[in-house]
């Protein structure tokens, strides 16, 4: 009773990177709390993939096992999550913010009238008191997020509704095996006593799922365009000099939403976090979104024509002009100097 | 084929995207006044897989629904402009303070008001909250099945629909049968442009609240034209549970707000200038951060 839980989202048998991240998160959350940390995962064919779940220090995995439950589908995921949360009374719920958490999470919240916050950058644990009612509390989650366009940082926190439920994206949090040989528990749901017949009214008639092409995650060095490349062209620039240096590119939502690149490399709290040792922001204004995704690289180079930009004040190399000018005369410079 | 009842859900919202230097007070809160209100952007691929529904099933009435203030009426007309047939705005202090939670119940308990409805149709999220959250407590608190992330409307008929899905990894298409909840994704196509007949059909509708500040003169136009009378219900006209309402009935409290304040570090400062490139290729070189 009053755990922290992490639903696990699965794909044929493999564990969701965002998973691992948020099991990783929440073994610290029970650790300061001194709770347990219990994790869910629904889906069919589980048998083996405690492996890649009790190693994060989880204490008790629920496991929902049927045929009709992999590929993921609203219903019968919310019923399964709903009614073990209504048993167990969960302190804490953590979810992916990824296109299954965020059409999980919020149903679940809204049937157990629980507050969700999305799209947390940070987890912490934390008191609070409320002066004009006078009560005070202990051990509440702060799910701490950019709101409004990225303008402020907000601090919500649910008082008195459990579970206190976030999402997180995937890459914000570090993965890190707590114990190879962690001793958890695992526990079978039984799935007909979880779900009704009329869950089941979503028909999936196709599914293309690709797995994950291009790895700006793991890349240690990141050539990232912003709106302020200008075209979809001078971001094949970006492409050049990110082969030449052996990174990857990267992009501002911005960039993305004008079409000059696609989703998948978009950095920033609503796209993937990135730690790499070089981050090289061209074109980028640096909205605070942005910077969420890439402000723990280890160095930064700001490239833009606005010598005022957001982005240069957390940059350790601010060059002020053109893109398309100065990132050939780095190509050249970097042949130069390394042969 | 008989018509379909929709139900698109929209939001008047700040325009984030284009943040001025004047967006902030002094004091850190944020200068509504000095956004821009638009359309919320996903809300308007909302409406136009509405719209292609009303193009393919004759019959089909949209209805818009918003809570907001008093000028969230400006997003009805606007929908009205492009194809919708008429709406509903959802105004009163009690709303205020609503998390997601409070502003889905308080839609849902609007749309059970508004008798049999096919298909409630909304934009994924908002740009000012990015929580995309509304669309499936709408859902759940109509006991309603919901399809996330739709990006087209295939086909609707037998009681179902077929629809496909954008995934962050790809696509799905599925088939719900009727009444559903769906969301709508940025991918989508954009709404249609408004319409001219349809704007000077529609320009002069307005809420009860907007109709006090009308010339008295016009006042007849709204009795001769009932489709100018855009509908405002306030917590009165739905029935409701106050615990359930506004910040009262927001699990979420808002603890802090920081304003983003960048902490400047030192810098280098370069030019774009061949001597400053290469020294800089030298020394990145030199520490080991690339080659």
């Amino acid at each position: 009773m009053n755990n922290v839980f992490v639903y696990c989202e699965i794909e044929e048998g493999v564990v969701a990177e965002v998973s691992q991240e948020l099991l990783t998160k929440g073994r610290k959350l029970a650790d300061e709390l001194k709770c347990k940390l219990e994790a869910v995962v629904v889906g069919h064919n589980l048998k083996g993939v405690e492996e890649q779940i009790i190693p994060y220090g989880v204490d008790v995995l629920h496991m929902a096992d049927d045929p009709r439950l992999e590929p993921y589908t609203t219903l019968p995921h919310t019923s399964i999550v709903v009614k073990l949360f209504e048993m167990e009374k969960p302190q804490i719920a953590l979810m992916g913010a990824t296109s299954i958490g965020r059409d999980l999470g919020p149903r679940v919240s809204s049937a157990l009238h629980s507050g969700l916050t999305a799209d947390c950058t940070s987890l912490e644990i934390g008191e609070h008191e409320d002066k004009k009612l006078g009560v005070k509390y202990d051990n509440l989650l702060y799910q701490i997020r950019p709101a409004f366009g990225g303008n402020i940082i907000a601090t919500i926190i649910n008082p008195d509704c459990r579970p206190q439920m976030a999402t997180v994206r995937e890459g914000v949090m570090k993965k890190e095996i707590r114990d190879a040989a962690y001793k958890g528990k695992i526990k079978q749901i039984d799935v007909s006593q979880f779900v009704k017949p009329e869950d089941f009214v979503v028909e999936i008639i196709e599914r293309h799922i690709e797995k994950s092409k291009v790895n700006i995650k793991s890349a240690s060095i990141v050539v990232a365009g912003g709106y302020g490349m200008g075209s979809r062209e001078n971001f094949n620039l970006l492409y050049e000099l990110a082969e030449v240096l052996g990174g990857e590119v990267g992009a501002s939502r911005a960039a993305v939403d004008a079409g000059y690149t696609t989703h998948e490399r978009q950095i920033g709290q609503t796209g993937v976090t990135v730690r790499p040792k070089l981050y090289i922001a061209c074109g980028i204004s640096g909205q605070i979104q942005h910077r969420a995704g890439m402000e723990e690289s280890a160095q930064i180079i700001a490239i833009n024509t606005d010598p005022e930009a957001p982005i240069n004040a957390i940059a350790d190399y601010v060059i002020t002009g053109d893109v398309a000018e100065i990132i050939p005369k780095m190509i050249k410079y970097y042949r130069k100097n390394t042969k | 084929m008989k018509g379909f009842k929709i139900v698109v859900l929209a939001k008047q919202v700040p325009d984030t995207r284009n943040v001025g230097k004047d967006a902030m007070k002094a004091d850190g809160t944020v200068n509504r006044a000095a956004l821009p209100a638009i359309f919320n952007p996903e809300d308007l691929n909302a409406l136009e897989q509405a719209l292609r529904i009303k193009d393919m099933v004759p019959g089909t009435v949209i209805t818009i629904l918003t809570m907001g203030p008093g000028r969230a009426a400006e997003i009805i007309r606007e929908g009205m402009f492009r194809g919708a047939d008429d709406g509903v705005l959802l105004t009163d202090r009690a709303f205020a303070g609503s998390d997601t939670l409070a502003t889905s119940y308080a839609l849902a308990q609007a749309i059970k008001k508004m008798g049999k409805v096919d298909l409630i149709i909304a934009g994924r999220q908002a740009i000012d909250g990015d929580t995309a959250q509304v669309g499936p407590q709408v859902a759940e608190k109509l006991n309603l099945p919901q399809v996330t992330y739709v990006e087209e409307i295939r086909q609707i008929d037998n009681g179902k629909v077929v629809m496909k899905r954008r995934l962050e990894r790809g696509v799905e298409v599925v088939s719900c049968p009727l009444p559903l909840v769906i969301t709508v994704n940025g991918t989508a196509p954009d709404c249609r442009s408004r319409n001219a007949k349809l704007l000077m059909k529609y320009k002069h509708a307005k809420t009860v609240s907007e109709l006090q500040n009308t010339n008295e003169d016009y006042l007849h136009l709204y009795n001769d034209r009932p489709f100018l009378n855009i509908t405002e219900w306030s917590v009165n006209d739905i029935e409701s549970d106050a615990a359930q309402l506004g910040l009262a009935g927001s699990p979420t409290k808002v603890k802090k707000i920081d304003n983003v304040v960048l902490q400047a570090k030192e810098a280098k400062v370069l030019t774009a200038g061949d001597e400053d490139l290469e020294e800089l290729m030298k020394e990145l070189i030199a520490n080991h951060t690339i080659g």
